[in-house]
């Protein structure tokens, strides 16, 4: 029964049924709640991942027939990504933390570089220009004299 | 020829160093690598004279069938005399341009002498690839050399546009390129120039994408914008540059190919439009310039027009009067900027309404400029008026052509007038100018340019015979180059245009208010400030229609993406029609019954911690089904982290709010949950495709005999993280490190590195005497805090735990454990620890820093690969070492375990981490919190209201 050739159900409903409830959590603005749909989804993957390689006896040489053993190579990549995923975990915690006591609570609030594009997109302006030093009117040396400095006489002087 | 590119390398590098020692006077000894380059081609004149090539090759990318290749005809041979000569002199006259201790002149110096090499590689390669590499790095240094103030706004703004027109064509010509190459199965000009290219659609398109490369290279219309603004550069720059050498460089391309490609369907119809409107346009701008410089640039427009209209006609004639001209120009047009360069610099200004006799002030200069503008004008005896006499006999066939090119003489000469009367003549009620003594290594340089023109006229037979070679690529040369042709229809056309020059300048009065008035509705510079703001505007609106900000919009449009995507293939295909078993064991209906509901729940929760102990539960429960499935390991580790997890979390949830925030979101609610069932059922359907459409053998077949031959142990798992497959553990321990420094810099306000806390002394009411003490720490807890029963098992249980933590990390590597396993385990027993006893405690506990532990543990992993490599095995491969010890008796030590003790320190080194900040520095915010002196803002603003 051990070491099925084919993918086995229940597992694979666990997967659905994990990953699912993660991406749901995942779609909400509070951090923990993030969080948590972050922790449900690596657990689902992580058992996808498991399901790559077949099942069977513990991967220790010895203990059954080299063809019974499970396969380790998945189980070496999960085991890192669980580790990895408990990183991750305590680093979000710490951003939510930080979330809560510089604004009390913890949600995701929008991008404000985003909103501030849309913003301009609304007002129809382009992105800021290279504004920094002296203007090319202002220049001494300015060097296209031609069109743009006679079309508009007196700029610097006009009013302000 | 690559000893010369180095030598510009290695001058370019060491430039900065001599400019700190000697200041300008460094540009001197620099100046040898563009001379050795000219050096290095006169001295091979015999052998391109007689229509010889050099050849030289090294290989390079063997994959890409790349080859640093380079080959010197007549053409390259001639611009590698301009690159160098041109370029050797004007570093002698930098030497004096710049006064000693100018901003940014290291950077300056080393960059033109890079500019120099670069250009030499453009000329030389006969590689396409390797000429578009050489191609964009004169690109680069250009950039860097127009925008040498950078503190200039005009500076930067020239410096990008430059950059952006030039690197469009560049990247044109660069799928041009491809294309030809692909088309023709070699990137080697010479040998793509040897068969015949098949015609049709493709080889059109590609002749257009690279004449947009040259055109844009060359300023020519519609591309001219950048070269007047480009003035913005030092004036060594726009002689060099502008001039001689970078212009020039679109030109050279069009005389490459052109006996290959001119007579491909679009080639000459636009190479002659483009130019001749350059020609008329830029001598028509360059009339009404009062900027000495700016008049020489528009100047340089027209004249890179006439070239273009020439050099890319595809004739025998032109092809040599092109190549003529090319010297002419580069000799005139670089001494005049020069000129112009010693006029600014001396004189303070290049406006010609502020100059004033000059020619009597400085005789010598202006004799240079005569001499240099009288070869602009294309007066006998000078190069110009024999170039100019071979291009107008070699258009005699083609009338509407030559009355383009005489008029755009005549304009070349009246602007060559204007400028030689704007910078000498002598304005009345404008008070003279005056200049002091001009340095000798400024006036030399012109004065050689201008001297070689004045040589080379007469001298018109030998100059022939140098560059005929070219011409008869094409086919045999007719109208050779002489001094004296006899009355031909060329002398006419030459006196017509001198004439008609002449009358120009003699009406600029009259003509003033047609100058001002005829002009482009769109100036270049206007055109390009259109539409780059275009661009911008258009970014602004996508940016804004698509980024809205906010994260969950975000992720659902990934999401659902996913899984329609996805949804579709696997409809489509349908490809899991396999055998599936319904269960390996029946206890995983069970389990997945219970992680099931326990998910489902935690959707639902309201309560910050119920959601988490549900989550916990699944996780516990995807411990099992690693059980079941065969991997003790996975679900060790799995156990172990769900719990750190919990006692984690548990720290952060002593601050943070009981129930999440009730926003609205119940409107969204379902959308939320309808994206989360495709995805599940999406992610299902791929686990059953995965799982099922395996077609080869995996490779971790070989693991278990991998692990027992060479990692020398038996648990296949831990022997495949610390040795078969240990560059991946080797990562995993880099983002392990990071995560721990983000969790301290996110919680931490002060320094992470000061003195540990330190235990205050007993105080004796909490410790009185004969009772005993189980933890040190205990007592600095407040009394309702403590619980004496868990300091005692704490006490009982610490070195316990450690020691089977120990215990995991040896017997890892034939059995259930190592250094994850054995890490958490031993991290746990220190959380029990802070519990129990406080951060004092902790603090007795592990009396190192966080990152010490951190630190220790990486560099062990990364030694032991150090080490390895160093004794010549491969990086982290594993050695058996037998020992024998008395009493104990024989044993045998495999070096990955020095690997896995890295591994276990750096995981302590996580949890000591954050211990530290989410447990020991949020406790201190409590306790701060509840003096009103020290409380956080958050806190502070809580109790406001």
């Amino acid at each position: 029964m051990r070491g099925a050739a084919g993918p086995t159900l229940t597992v694979v409903v666990a997967v659905g049924v994990l990953v699912g409830c993660g991406v749901t959590l995942l779609l909400e603005r509070s951090l923990s709640r993030i969080l948590l749909g972050v922790i449900l989804l690596g657990n689902g993957v992580n058992l996808l991942i498991l399901l790559g390689g077949r099942s069977g006896a513990a991967p220790v040489v010895g203990t059954a027939a080299t063809g019974d053993l499970s396969d380790a190579l998945p189980q070496a990549m999960v085991l890192t990504a669980i580790v990895i995923t408990f990183g991750l975990t305590a680093f979000l915690l710490a951003v939510s933390y930080r979330a809560w006591y510089l604004t009390g609570d913890d949600e995701v609030p929008d991008d404000l570089e985003d909103r501030q594009v849309v913003r301009q997109a609304e007002r129809n302006e382009a992105a800021t220009a290279d504004l920094g030093g002296e203007g090319p009117d202002a220049d001494p040396e300015q060097v296209d004299p031609g069109p743009a400095r006679r079309r508009r006489p007196g700029r610097e002087e006009g009013p302000r | 020829m690559l000893v010369l590119l180095i030598l510009h390398l290695v001058a370019a590098l060491v430039a900065p160093l001599f400019v700190r020692w000697w200041g300008p006077r460094a540009c001197y000894p620099l100046a040898l690598a563009p001379a050795a380059a000219f050096g290095w081609a006169v001295a091979r004149t015999p052998a391109v004279r007689d229509g010889g090539t050099v050849v030289e090759t090294y290989p390079w990318i063997r994959q890409l069938g790349l080859d640093l290749a380079f080959r010197m005809t007549t053409l390259s041979w001639l611009m590698t005399l301009l690159v160098g000569g041109v370029g050797a002199l004007v570093l002698i006259y930098s030497a004096r341009y710049f006064h000693p201790g100018s901003l940014g002149l290291g950077r300056f110096v080393a960059v033109l002498v890079a500019f120099a090499g670069a250009m030499l590689g453009l000329v030389l390669a006969d590689d396409l690839l390797l000429l578009y590499v050489c191609w964009e790095l004169t690109t680069i240094f250009s950039y860097l050399l127009i925008g040498h103030s950078t503190e200039r706004r005009s500076s930067r703004w020239a410096a990008a546009q430059a950059l952006t027109v030039t690197t469009f064509g560049g990247l044109a010509m660069l799928v041009g390129f491809i294309m030809l190459g692909e088309h023709a199965g070699s990137y080697r000009w010479s040998t793509i120039v040897e068969q015949p290219l098949p015609g049709g659609a493709h080889l059109v398109t590609a002749v257009v994408l690279i004449l947009v490369g040259a055109l844009s290279k060359s300023a020519v219309l519609p591309f001219q914008s950048w070269l007047p603004v480009a003035m913005a550069a030092p004036t060594p720059v726009s002689a060099y540059l502008h001039a001689a050498a970078m212009v020039k460089a679109g030109v050279y391309l069009l005389g490459l190919l052109a006996p290959a490609l001119a007579t491909v369907g679009p080639w000459r119809p636009v190479v002659t439009a483009a130019g001749l409107a350059s020609l008329l346009v830029g001598g028509w701008a360059a009339l009404r310039q009062t900027d000495l410089k700016l008049l020489l640039a528009y100047g340089t427009v027209s004249q890179l027009g006439l070239l273009t209209v020439v050099v890319g006609a595809g004739t025998p004639d032109a092809a040599l009067a092109g190549v003529a001209m090319l010297l002419a120009h580069a000799l005139f047009k670089a001494a005049l900027f020069l000129v112009v360069g010693i006029v600014d610099h001396d004189a303070g200004t290049r406006d010609l309404r502020e100059l004033s006799g000059l020619g009597r002030r400085a005789p010598l200069l202006a004799a240079v400029a005569v001499v240099a503008a009288a070869s602009m004008a294309g007066l006998p005896p000078l190069v110009g008026f024999v170039a100019k006499e071979a291009v107008f006999a070699a258009f005699t066939d083609r009338p509407v052509v030559v009355a383009g090119l005489v008029a755009g003489t005549a304009l070349t000469v009246a602007y060559t007038a204007r400028f030689v009367w704007g910078a000498f003549a002598t304005r009345p009620g404008v008070p003279t100018t005056d200049v002091g003594r001009i340095a000798p290594a400024m006036l030399t340089p012109p004065a050689l340019l201008a001297g070689a023109g004045l040589v080379a006229g007469p001298a018109a037979g030998a100059l022939d015979g140098l560059l005929s070679p070219y011409a008869e690529v094409f086919g045999t040369v007719d109208d050779h180059l002489a001094l004296w042709h006899g009355l031909s229809p060329a002398l006419g056309l030459s006196a017509l245009a001198l004439a008609g020059g002449a009358a120009l300048f003699a009406l600029r009065g009259p003509l003033a208010p047609a100058l001002a008035r005829l002009r482009a509705p769109v100036s270049g510079n206007e055109g390009y400030e259109w539409l780059t703001r275009r661009f911008d505007r258009l970014a602004v609106e996508v940016t804004g229609a698509t980024q809205r900000g906010s994260l969950p919009q975000y992720l659902g449009t990934i999401l659902v993406t996913l899984s329609v995507v996805t949804a579709a293939a696997l409809l489509a295909t349908q490809p899991w029609r396999e055998r599936i078993a319904p269960w390996d064991t029946p206890l995983q209906v069970v389990v997945v019954a219970v992680v099931s509901v326990a998910a489902f729940l935690a959707v639902g929760a309201r309560r910050r911690l119920t959601a988490m102990l549900l989550v916990g539960m699944t996780g516990y429960g995807t411990a099992m089904l690693f059980v079941l499935y065969g991997a003790p390991d996975l679900a060790l580790t799995q156990f172990l982290v769900e719990t750190a997890t919990i006692a984690v979390f548990v720290l952060v949830l002593r601050r943070l709010p009981e129930r999440f925030s009730a926003r609205p979101l119940r409107r969204s609610r379902w959308v939320r949950r309808g994206i989360g069932t495709a995805v599940g059922v999406v992610t299902a359907g791929l686990a059953l495709t995965a799982a099922a459409s395996r077609s080869a053998p995996t490779i971790s077949d070989a693991f278990p005999e991998l692990a027992v031959d060479q990692g020398y142990g038996r648990n296949v798992v831990n022997v495949t993280l610390v040795d078969i497959r240990a560059w991946d553990t080797m990562g995993e321990l880099a983002v392990l490190v990071v995560a721990a420094t983000g969790v301290a810099s996110l919680i931490f306000q002060r320094s992470r590195t000061g003195p540990r806390p330190r235990r205050p002394e007993p105080s004796s009411t909490a410790n009185r005497p004969g009772r005993p003490v189980w933890l040190r720490g205990g007592s600095t807890l407040e009394e309702r805090r403590r619980s004496i029963v868990l300091e005692v098992v704490t006490r009982l249980l610490f070195h316990t735990v450690v020691v089977f933590s120990l215990f995991l990390l040896f017997s890892g590597h034939n059995a259930p454990g190592g250094g994850f396993a054995g890490g958490l385990v031993a991290s746990l027993a220190l959380a029990v620890r802070y519990l129990a006893g406080g951060r004092y405690e902790l603090a007795e506990a592990a009396p190192v820093g966080a990152g010490t532990v951190l630190g220790a543990g990486l560099a062990i992993s990364v030694g032991t690969g150090v080490v390895g490599l160093a004794l010549g095995a491969p990086v982290l491969s594993s050695t058996r070492i037998d020992v024998s010890l008395p009493l104990i008796g024989d044993f045998y030590l495999v070096t990955s375990l020095i690997f896995d003790v890295g591994v276990y320190l750096v995981v302590v080194g996580l949890v000591l981490d954050i211990l530290r900040s989410l447990g020991a520095e949020v406790d201190r915010h409590i306790e701060a919190a509840g003096r009103p002196d020290r409380a956080l803002p958050v806190d502070r603003a809580r109790e406001a209201p």
